[in-house]
This record gives structure tokens, C-alpha cells and sequence, in this order.
């Protein structure tokens, strides 16, 4: 048995995401070999090498790769999966583009977002936004799976694997990158974020998200939003925690005029410890949080922030 | 431009989830059906491209049980103009779907293939993937923006962080995100032309299609809940709960 991790990074960086999936392939067994793909992305390589528990690391260093276009990254991965039982990415929107085309090029039924590991061959997965846990076992010869970072911890450093070249890539010619615009903020990712802040339809107005700000600013923390604030043009559509948004499972998630639709618990649901703040004491939000406060949030907030001063 | 649209015939987004007490699945007798929303958007956009001059035919594809033309029939009063219904006592995998489409791709001849990103109940995220990946067709995945240029696909993609934009060679597979568009509501009249439109069915085996699952499902459970905490009366409380008892601060 061995398993193949895609790392997840921008050429630069490697991403957290990628530490939790090789927890994920260690549950699995066997050796874990790291495939990093990218353009001058030697130092992500070097990164990758030093995760604990990892055999080997291929690096695929193509203009090609650069910008991860599915059909660009898609045959690279089919191509080494012979070598593995395991191939595995983190359940991110990197992964989620390329590992079904590359599950299609080897005939393999992909098993998407596990949560759980039971055995090499049989995971549990969500399924109806998370109303319901599905325990699947796969019969096919190499499993491609995607892995909900959330449910597995980050694995550790220390490691110093041997790092190789992988098989060269080709250009599909098919797609071609035009631009990115990805939202600038000093603050935390949502989904690496130890704490969160997150506001929903209550909040009135985007400008009034500055009190949340306020508040991420003293916690260190990220600002997410429910999809009724992002829906009514409050902010951006990478603020939105839930399931059609992005999964996280903060040590703190502090949620600030949500009332706690289905949508958005499945996103929020395995934080640590939730604070609610609501003006409505019936607010579903209420039946899963930790802590919960009634009230006006225009009156909490700040007061929540001038608490935290010292 | 010929746009070919996949709709999955699921439980309504709105009624709220029970799994049977033997853990085999999720309650669906007497549970209201609907199209998967993000099908919705797809078969919206494509009326879109229709109406601007960017398409001149929709046909619409379900893959399932025989009540899957109720799903056919919302997607022509929105503004299909045909159906083909593959029909299956069970719904197949993502795989088998894509092998499926992939037959009635290379039949029907499309110049764009639309599909949603996800179906609302298996939340698996894989069958426009796999079937770009099987006609070995440009993808534009989690799209919030569609705009056919000069023989190419101009797509803006939802991702981690942002939005990438791509540029995809005809012909090509794109799935919808949830803002690529708002559906309309069909109109009276709409609904009744539904009705007269065609509805060509199919089996796997006229395309040579094995739909054997590779998945097992061996149970489905219930998620574990989350107890309600206390409610706290002011915010020095709070705080003080937040440092002693929970030391997440």
C-alpha cells in the first residue's frame, strides 16, 4: 500500500490544507509520497519535505502547471496513480477541479470530502450538506479520494524527505489562465483561522462589518459571513462560511447576528466552542453554540471588543 | 451554439433531512422532489445564451427513475426545447453519469455542455470534471460568470480566496456556482408548453454503458449533534467563560 498527496500551494506557499491530508493518507497507511505541481515551485518542494511521516517528495516544475488548469494537471496525476493504491488532495477548490478528471482518465469512481478513515478501503463522508454521514467502501483498484481538511489535524514537522523530479507535464492547449483577483486582507485564511468572526444578515450593511474588524483585530482573528449577508452584497463571496461556502473548524467561532440556517451550521458545526450573539433568543444558532448572548449586537460587539482591550 | 444541460432529479433543498432508523439512507417516501438548484442555474443560463443570440437549441438530459421527466418538464418551462431521459432504477455514480453523458455528448454534438456544480444530495462535486475529462474537452468549473467570445468560453470560476477567470476552447464542459445566476420563475403559459415538448427515452444499454456502483454505501448515520451551551447575561461574563472555562482566549 502507498498513497500519493497533491499538495495544495501557490508556488510559494505550501497550504495548511495540505498538512491535514497527509494526516488523512497516515490513516490510511503505508508510505506517503508528496506530489508538488507547479512552476518554480522548488521551494514548496523543500517545504513538503520536512512534513513528518513522508517518504518521498516529486516535484512536477512545468510552465504548464502553473496555474493548476484541470486539463493540464488532470493527466500528471492519472499517470502516477499506477504507482499508488491511495491518491489523495484536500476537499478545496484547487483539488475539487482536477481530481474528478484525473478519477475519470483511470476509471475511478473518486470518493469525495471523507471526514473519517474506517479502513483502507472503506471512509465516511458527508452527504445532504452534512444532515447525514455516509460510511462508503470503494472497489476500485487505485481510490481517489478528497479529504475535508477540518476533520483530520495537521501533521507534523520535522521530517526530511529525499526530494525527485516527477514525470515531465504536457500543455493541453485546451484552457488558458486570463487573471486572478483574490481578496486582500491582512488577516488570517478562514479555513487555517484559529478564531473566527462571522456576521450574517444582522449586520444591516457592509459597513457595519467594521465592527467586526474591530473585534478580529484583538482575537487575531478572520471575518467569515453567513450566506444571507454575502447574498445581500455585505461582503465579498470568499467571506461565506457554510456549504455551499467554505467549511471551517476554528478553536473559537463567534457568530454575530445569524440566525443559524442548516446551510450555514454544515459549514461552522465542528468549531470548538461557538459564541452566538443574537438579538433573537429563538434563534436556532442558539441550539448549538456554547455560549450565547441576547441581545442588541450593535451594543455587544463593541462592548465584546473594549472587554477584550487589555 | 448547441448547449446540452444535465439536470438530477433530488429532494428538495427545503425539507429537512431524516435518515431511516435501519441507517440504509435517508427517508424519500412521500419527501418532495425538486431539480438540484445548481441544475437550475445551469439550465437558466443556458435560456440566457438562447435568448442572447449566443445559442440556438437546449436539450436537457436526467439520468434515473421514470419521474425524472417531472425534472425534464421544469427545465423545458424554463426553457428547454427537448429531453432525453436515460432511465435507471437507481441513480448512478458520478462515473457511470459521466460515461453517459460522454455517449449522448458524442451524439448529440453539443458546443457547450452545462451542468451544476454539485447535486444537493450525494454533494459529490465530480461529473462535469469526469466527463471534460472523458472527451478530453477544456472545463470551466464553480462558474459565477459565462461569456462566449470569438469562438472561445470566457469563464470567471469561484475559488478559495477569490475568482480565476479562464479562457476555454469550444467545445467545453462548465458547471455552475450558485451566483452565476438567478433562476426565473415559469411562467403559465411556459408550463403548459412543457408539456408538449419531447422526451426521447433511453436506457444504459442503448449506449453500452455499464452503471455497476463501485461505491457501497454500508450505512448512513445520523451527524453527531451538538449540545446547546448556556446563555450568558453580559459580556464580562462572556469573556470570562471564553478565558477560564472553554481557555480558547
Amino acid at each position: 500500500m502507498a498513497c500519493l498527496v497533491i499538495a495544495e500551494h501557490d508556488n510559494a506557499e505550501l497550504k495548511p490544507a495540505t498538512l491535514h491530508t497527509v494526516t488523512a493518507a497516515a490513516a490510511i497507511g503505508g508510505d506517503i509520497d508528496v506530489l508538488v505541481a507547479g512552476s518554480g515551485c522548488g521551494a514548496v518542494g523543500e517545504a513538503a519535505a520536512q512534513i513528518a511521516g513522508v517518504a518521498r517528495v516529486l516535484v512536477a516544475d512545468d510552465a504548464a502547471l502553473e496555474h493548476h488548469l484541470a486539463e493540464n494537471m488532470a493527466p500528471l496525476v492519472a499517470g502516477l496513480a499506477s504507482n499508488y493504491s491511495h491518491v489523495l488532495a484536500p476537499s478545496t477548490t484547487f483539488a475539487k477541479n482536477f481530481m474528478p478528471r484525473a478519477a475519470a482518465l483511470i476509471d475511478a469512481q473518486q470518493i469525495s470530502d471523507i471526514t473519517e478513515v474506517i479502513s483502507p478501503d472503506t471512509f465516511v463522508r458527508p452527504v445532504y450538506a452534512g444532515n447525514a454521514m455516509a460510511t462508503v467502501r470503494s472497489s476500485d483498484p487505485v481510490k481517489l479520494i478528497t479529504v475535508r481538511t477540518t476533520a483530520f489535524k495537521v501533521a507534523e514537522l520535522g521530517g526530511a524527505a529525499p526530494v525527485e523530479a516527477a514525470p515531465a507535464a504536457a500543455e493541453s492547449g485546451l484552457s488558458g489562465f486570463v487573471g486572478r483577483e483574490l481578496s486582500k486582507s491582512e488577516r488570517p485564511e478562514l479555513t487555517s483561522a484559529r478564531v473566527i468572526v462571522s456576521g450574517g444578515r444582522g449586520m444591516q450593511n457592509g459597513e457595519n462589518f467594521a465592527l467586526l474588524e474591530a473585534l478580529a483585530d484583538k482575537l487575531g482573528a478572520a471575518v467569515g459571513a453567513s450566506r444571507a449577508a454575502v447574498d445581500a452584497g455585505f461582503v465579498p463571496n470568499d467571506y461565506q462560511v457554510g456549504q455551499t461556502g467554505k467549511i471551517v473548524a476554528p478553536d473559537l467561532y463567534i457568530a454575530v447576528g445569524i440566525s443559524g440556517a442548516i446551510q450555514h451550521l454544515a459549514g461552522m458545526k465542528d468549531s470548538k466552542v461557538i459564541v452566538a450573539i443574537n438579538k433573537d433568543e429563538d434563534a436556532p444558532i442558539f441550539q448549538i453554540a456554547d455560549y450565547g448572548i441576547v441581545g442588541d449586537l450593535f451594543k455587544v460587539v463593541p462592548e465584546l471588543t473594549e472587554e477584550l482591550g487589555d | 451554439m448547441k448547449v446540452l444541460v444535465a439536470v438530477k432529479r433530488v429532494i428538495d433543498f427545503n425539507v429537512k433531512i431524516r435518515v431511516k432508523s435501519d441507517g440504509t439512507g435517508v427517508e424519500t417516501a412521500n419527501v418532495k422532489m425538486s431539480m438540484n438548484p445548481f441544475d437550475e442555474i445551469a439550465i437558466e443560463e443556458a435560456v440566457r445564451l438562447k435568448e442572447s443570440g449566443a445559442a440556438e437549441e437546449i436539450v436537457a438530459v436526467s439520468i434515473g427513475v421514470q419521474q425524472c421527466q417531472e425534472t425534464l418538464r421544469t427545465a423545458f418551462a424554463i426553457g428547454a426545447d427537448r429531453g432525453i431521459l436515460v432511465v435507471t432504477e437507481e441513480p448512478p455514480e458520478p462515473l457511470a453519469v459521466a460515461k453517459l453523458l460522454k455517449a449522448i455528448v458524442d451524439e448529440e454534438k453539443p458546443d457547450l455542455v452545462l451542468l451544476g456544480k454539485q447535486a444537493i444530495d450525494d454533494d459529490f462535486n465530480q461529473t462535469g470534471q469526469m466527463l471534460a475529462g472523458l472527451l478530453g474537452w477544456a472545463q470551466g468549473a464553480f462558474a459565477s460568470k459565462i461569456v462566449p467570445a470569438d469562438g472561445k468560453i470566457v469563464v470567471t470560476r469561484e475559488v478559495d480566496g477569490g475568482l480565476e477567470t479562464v479562457s476555454l476552447d469550444t467545445p467545453a464542459v462548465v458547471t455552475t456556482d450558485l451566483r452565476l445566476n438567478e433562476p426565473r420563475y415559469a411562467s403559465l403559459p411556459n408550463i403548459m408548453k412543457a408539456k408538449k415538448k419531447i422526451i426521447d427515452q433511453k436506457t444504459p444499454a442503448d449506449y453500452g454503458v455499464d452503471t455497476t456502483p463501485r461505491l457501497t454505501t454500508l450505512s448512513v448515520a445520523e451527524p453527531t449533534k451538538r449540545e446547546a451551551g448556556v446563555k450568558v447575561d453580559n459580556v464580562a461574563e462572556l469573556v470570562a467563560k471564553l478565558r477560564d472555562e472553554a481557555g480558547v482566549i
